[in-house]
């Protein structure tokens, strides 16, 4: 299956891009999503916090992905 | 009642704090974030904002909503800034009203730290030798 990616501040500085397309098995985790890209961009174990967001949400880890997706790689935030 | 923006121009402070006021509320409580010109001593040249636009918008609606819920307040204004601010300028406003001061300053103040830390929008500090996005690493 394939899901669209997001990079928002830092991460978008480490992945390059703000859009990318994964492609993973499907069925496949928050937690495999995020050990995939570690693994692809090493930096993003240099950041504080990576939390992904799936559909414009925070999810827990073990949430099945499906077919789709947007999901967003959201380093530490910063507004206000 | 609420109101949230995510704004590219200079945020309207006036309007936020018109848009919260109710007969039935005894305050009005309002928080402005500014830039300011130096970080740990080091002069700051300028800001500038990125967000992840629909989720910083949903985001904000919930903490308004929060604090409508946990403190009773009345009207709520939480406009955000993006772009590029230059030292002075408005990156937030938040305007609450409420029927007692205590309740509109532990909604406002409810608002600002709980947008700090889930709203997802990103600052970069740019200094005359380079730039960082803040917060970013530990």
């Amino acid at each position: 299956m394939k899901i669209s990616l997001l990079s928002f501040g830092i991460a978008k500085d480490i992945t390059g891009q703000r859009f990318l397309e994964v492609d993973l098995p499907s069925s496949a985790s928050v937690a495999a999503l995020r050990a995939m890209l570690v693994q692809r961009f090493p930096r993003l174990s240099s950041l504080a916090t990576v939390r992904l967001a799936v559909n414009g949400e925070y999810v827990s880890e073990d949430l099945a992905l499906k077919d789709n997706d947007e999901v967003a790689i959201i380093p530490p935030v910063s507004g206000g | 009642m609420i109101d949230i923006q995510l704004l590219t121009t200079p945020l309207d402070t006036l309007g936020c704090i018109s848009f919260v006021q109710s007969d039935d509320s005894g305050g009005i409580d309002v928080f402005i974030g500014t830039v300011r010109n130096a970080t740990k001593g080091k002069p700051v040249l300028r800001l500038e904002f990125e967000a992840y636009e629909p989720m910083a918008i949903a985001e904000m609606r919930k903490i308004a909503e929060q604090a409508v819920e946990k403190f009773g307040a009345k009207r709520i204004a939480l406009h955000h800034r993006t772009g590029i601010l230059e030292i002075g300028e408005a990156a937030v406003v938040i305007a609450v009203s409420a029927p007692h001061r205590a309740a509109a300053f532990d909604a406002c103040r409810y608002c600002i730290d709980t947008l700090k830390e889930t709203v997802p929008i990103w600052k970069k500090e740019v200094f005359e030798d380079g730039e960082v996005w803040v917060a970013a690493h530990p």
